[in-house]
Formats: C-alpha cells, structure tokens, sequence
C-alpha cells in the first residue's frame, strides 16, 4: 500500500473542496433569506453540518496524505471514540470494568495492528472469534452473574460494530489489486464519498420531498421520497465516479448500490438502539451531526461487504481447494 | 516544565479522557468567588471538575483534597504543585458535627481556618461535602463542614456540581481508566436564609445537588 497525489487524486480533492464551498454559499444564502422560524432551525442546523463537514474533511485529508498509518491512526481513533459513545450510552457495570479497559486498550489497537501489518488471515477473525470467546471469560473473573449473557453480548456487539466494522474502511489500503497498485487510497476515498453523499442526499431528499415514513417506529425522519431519492442519486455519483476505482462504470453502480443499501441498514439499526435507550443522539462532539457514531454508523454497515465484494472480485489469485 | 503548562497538559487529558459534557443551568462561570460543592464518586471528580473550568479561572479555584491520601510521592506533587490543593485533615469535616473527641474538633477546627484562609486570598474552593466517595447511585447525607464555611464566609456563592459518569471511568478499587463520557452540570447558586439551621442548609445544599442529578 501506498500513496501518492496523482491527478486523479487531485481532481477528487478540487470536487470536495468545490462540493464544500458550494454548500456553504448556498447556506449563507440561505440563512438571509429563509424567515419562517421554523425554516431558520433547520438552516442553522444545515450550516452547523457543513461547517463541521470542513474540519472532519481537514482531519481525514491530513490523515491521507500522512500516509497509510496516518489513515490507520484516525480510523483507529475514531473506533476508540464510537466506543466510548456506544459504552456511555447502553451503560455497563462495576463487574464489567476490565473487560471494557480489555476492549479499549488492548483488542482495539491489536486490530487495526493487523490490518496495519497486512495481516489479514487474523484482522478478520481476532474480534468476531478472539474477543468472543475473551469477553466472557474475563467477565467470568468479575464474580458478578447479574445479566451475565447481557452484559457480555453488548460488550461483544459494541467492539464488532466500533472496532472491526469500521476497520474495514482503512483495510481498504492493504488491497492488493492488479492494475490498481498503489492507489488503494481511492478506493477508501470512494466508500467515503459514495456513503456519506448517500446520507446527505438522502436528507436532502428527504427534507424537500418527504412523505411517506418507511419505519415510524425506528426513525421518523426516513422517507421512501429520501431514501429512494438519496440512494438513486448517491449511485449516480458512485458511477460517475468510477474513473477513480478498478471498476467500470456499471461494477461502480453495483458496488454503489451494495454501500448506500447497507449504510441505510446501519442507519436504521443505529437508531433503533438510540430509540431503545430513549436518546436522538450518541453524542455532541460533531456540531449539527451529533456524536461519532452518528456519523459512522452507515459506514459501520457498508464497509466489511465493500470490503469483501472488491476483494473477492478484484483481488487474485484465490486459493483453489485441491480434494 | 512550568506548572502553568503542565496544568494545562493534565487539563486537556482529563478532558480528552473523560470527554465531559458541560452545562451550567443557572449560573455562569465568571470572576466571581465561589464554592463549588459536588457529589464524590472517584478520584477523577476534582480533575475533571477543575478541568472544565475555563483557565483563568481554574488557577483562581483550589480543590480541597484529603491529606493522606494525596501527601505522599507523585500525588502530593500532582497536588501541591499543579492543582494548588487545600490538603485537609480526614474526618475533620465529620469531626465538626461535634460528636468526636477533642481531636477530632481540633482537627475540623484547623480545616475550617485552612479553608477560610483561601478564601480570604480570593480563592474558589472546589469540596465534596458527603466526604467520602460513593456509588454514584444516590447522594450521600452532608458532613457539616460546608454549613461552617458558609457560616464563615455567607457573601460566597455556594454552587452546586453535579458529576456523573466518573465512577464508571475510574470507579473506587481500580488504577487503570476506561474512557466514558461524563456530565458535568453547574447548576444555579444557593440562596440560604441569613439565620438558616444547619439542618435546614444542609437539606437544601443536598436537595439542590440532588435535583441536579435529575435534570
């Protein structure tokens, strides 16, 4: 894996950077002539989102063009803090104090570690296994058998959706892809673009057309207008962007669809665990977004089946099994 | 390394670690002189408490922190040096409610001087009144230390902090932290009568923290 600031680089970093100021002109615009109080919250709200859109885009290109362990670093910090969102949020006991300091300090680094090393054979079993069986057994230590299965299982869930989901977006890097040789970055950059476009313009959609609820129960503010809406025009731009990817056009789209349905999923999940617990946000760090977990829960969802869809397809040679 | 600057480095990683949310829900930080008095659940409290205190006002605000546990090595560096601790007598606080031995009414005796003394050097003080540290399922009853110093100083702001969360970063027992995020709520001054009991000041110092924790 490796890195360098080829042309097509550039152009994807000009689009942003173009994307960005546009809708911050449009929220300037905005902001002077909406008057209905009403309208105002969701201007302000809108302008909280991009301004904090500028930073999370400072933080993520300095952390590319510091290299493939910058990329690593900032995924694996941002997994610490979806962490200790999810952590905060779905409450834990005394008994499960170690093993949460287990699941910070020792399983989270150890995996990005491996992905880091081109690891791959232990990167995707050291949670979904490892920490399975670790979990349990160290709680077992803490002498505390209220809501055992409970305790372990949510322990267990939060590092699968924290750590090794969103792993799998900078795993991305360690692709080794015939013909693509060291421009894995792109490929991160498009996940990136395609799903967080995906839930912009789903909301988008959603606030100028949205009638009909899909889930009233999980997410009231998810409409067929904004869903079918953002997935469609996400998929546009996912194929329009397929220059920057080993795929061709209509691969770009397949792959699209595959990120923006699973990030929906992710999306819809998330909220059914915030309205569980009876909040609307996991934090607030992100101005106008709410927490970190806010913000990644769709890539939580989409990145392990990129991941695993480009590798399958794209990477050679698979071992064949000889009887 | 200046103890200024290292303030402000062990500032930012209590912050970093603890990732406390703020809000002050009827007063505002500012110049003025107060005691902040809040719930103790973890050695975490006075950090994280000072912590988020804006820095001009942090160096003006001194917590009151018991003297065995924070006088030796490391600690009492960490303590003199950088939070600029009032180091206090423990079991005084509880010794004031008259019932100990002589001993012990010397010793609440020179913690409340200690205490005044700040004061009177236009220090804030940061106390936790249940003088000892809890659960963090409920507010423990009051020692009366703090009814003495308001008795002291009456024209202090007595401003009540509610903590949470810090007992599951660093509960009682244990050395090594896991970071979750906590609440810090300042809420609004108390407002005691000037002949107010003790058992009625102290009652309404507990009601104020309490309903903070439910806010």
């Amino acid at each position: 894996m490796n890195f360098h600031a080829d042309h097509q680089m550039l152009r994807i970093a000009g689009g942003v950077f173009a994307g960005l100021l546009a809708a911050s002109i449009a929220g300037s615009i905005l902001k002077h002539t909406v008057k209905s109080e009403h309208g105002q919250a969701t201007v302000d709200n809108m302008n909280a989102r991009v301004r904090s859109w500028w930073i999370m885009i400072g933080i993520f290109a300095f952390s590319f063009m510091v290299g493939p362990g910058g990329s690593m670093v900032l995924f694996a910090l941002i997994s610490l803090l979806a962490l200790r969102e999810y952590v905060s949020l779905i409450g834990s006991v005394r008994a499960d104090h170690r093993t949460l300091f287990w699941s910070f300090f020792v399983f989270t680094p150890i995996q990005y570690w491996f992905w880091y090393t081109g690891w791959y054979g232990l990167a995707v079993i050291l949670i979904p296994v490892y920490a399975f069986l670790f979990v349990p057994t160290r709680l077992v230590f803490a002498h505390d058998t209220k809501g055992f299965l409970d305790r372990a299982a949510r322990i267990h869930w939060g590092l699968m959706v924290c750590v090794y989901c969103i792993s799998y977006a900078p795993a991305l890097l360690t692709l080794n892809i015939e013909e693509y040789q060291k421009q894995d970055a792109k490929l991160l950059l498009f996940l990136v673009i395609v799903v967080q476009m995906s839930d912009v313009l789903q909301y988008i959609w959603g606030k100028l057309l949205g009638k009909r609820k899909i889930v009233p129960a999980i997410s009231p503010n998810k409409t067929w207008e904004g869903f079918l809406g953002g997935v469609a025009s996400a998929c546009a731009l996912g194929t329009g962007l397929w220059w920057m990817t080993p795929f061709t056009p209509l691969q770009a789209l397949g792959m699209s669809l595959a990120i923006t349905l699973m990030g929906f999923a992710g999306g819809l999940t998330m909220s059914a665990i915030k309205r569980d617990r009876g909040i609307k946000d996991f934090g607030e760090m992100i101005e106008g977004h709410g927490g970190i977990l806010d913000r990644m829960d769709s890539i939580c969802f989409s990145a392990p089946l990129f991941f695993h869809l480009t590798r399958w397809f794209f990477v050679s040679p698979h071992p064949v099994i000889q009887w | 390394m200046s103890s200024q600057f290292a303030a402000r480095i062990i500032a930012a990683s209590a912050r970093l670690l603890a990732g406390p949310t703020v809000r002050w829900i009827g007063s505002q930080p500012g110049r003025r002189q107060r005691v902040y008095f809040a719930n103790h659940t973890s050695h975490l409290d006075f950090v994280v408490l000072w912590s988020v205190l804006p820095h001009e006002m942090r160096r003006r605000t001194r917590p009151v922190a018991a003297q065995d546990y924070w006088s030796t090595g490391l600690r009492r560096r960490l303590a003199v040096g950088i939070f600029h601790a009032v180091l206090v007598e423990r079991g005084a606080k509880s010794a004031s409610q008259s019932s100990g031995s002589s001993g012990h009414l010397d010793a609440a005796r020179r913690t409340l001087e200690q205490l005044v003394e700040a004061l009177d050097k236009r220090y804030s003080l940061i106390i936790f009144p249940e003088g000892t540290r809890g659960s963090g399922e409920s507010v423990a009853a009051f020692k009366s230390g703090i009814y003495y110093l308001w008795r002291q100083r009456p024209d202090v702001e007595f401003v009540p902090v509610h903590l949470s969360n810090l007992n599951r970063i660093l509960p009682k027992g244990e050395i090594l932290p896991v970071p979750v995020i906590s609440h810090v709520v300042f809420g609004p001054p108390l407002q005691p009568e000037a002949n107010e009991s003790k058992e009625s000041f102290l009652a309404k110092a507990h009601r104020a923290l309490e309903e903070l924790g439910r806010s």
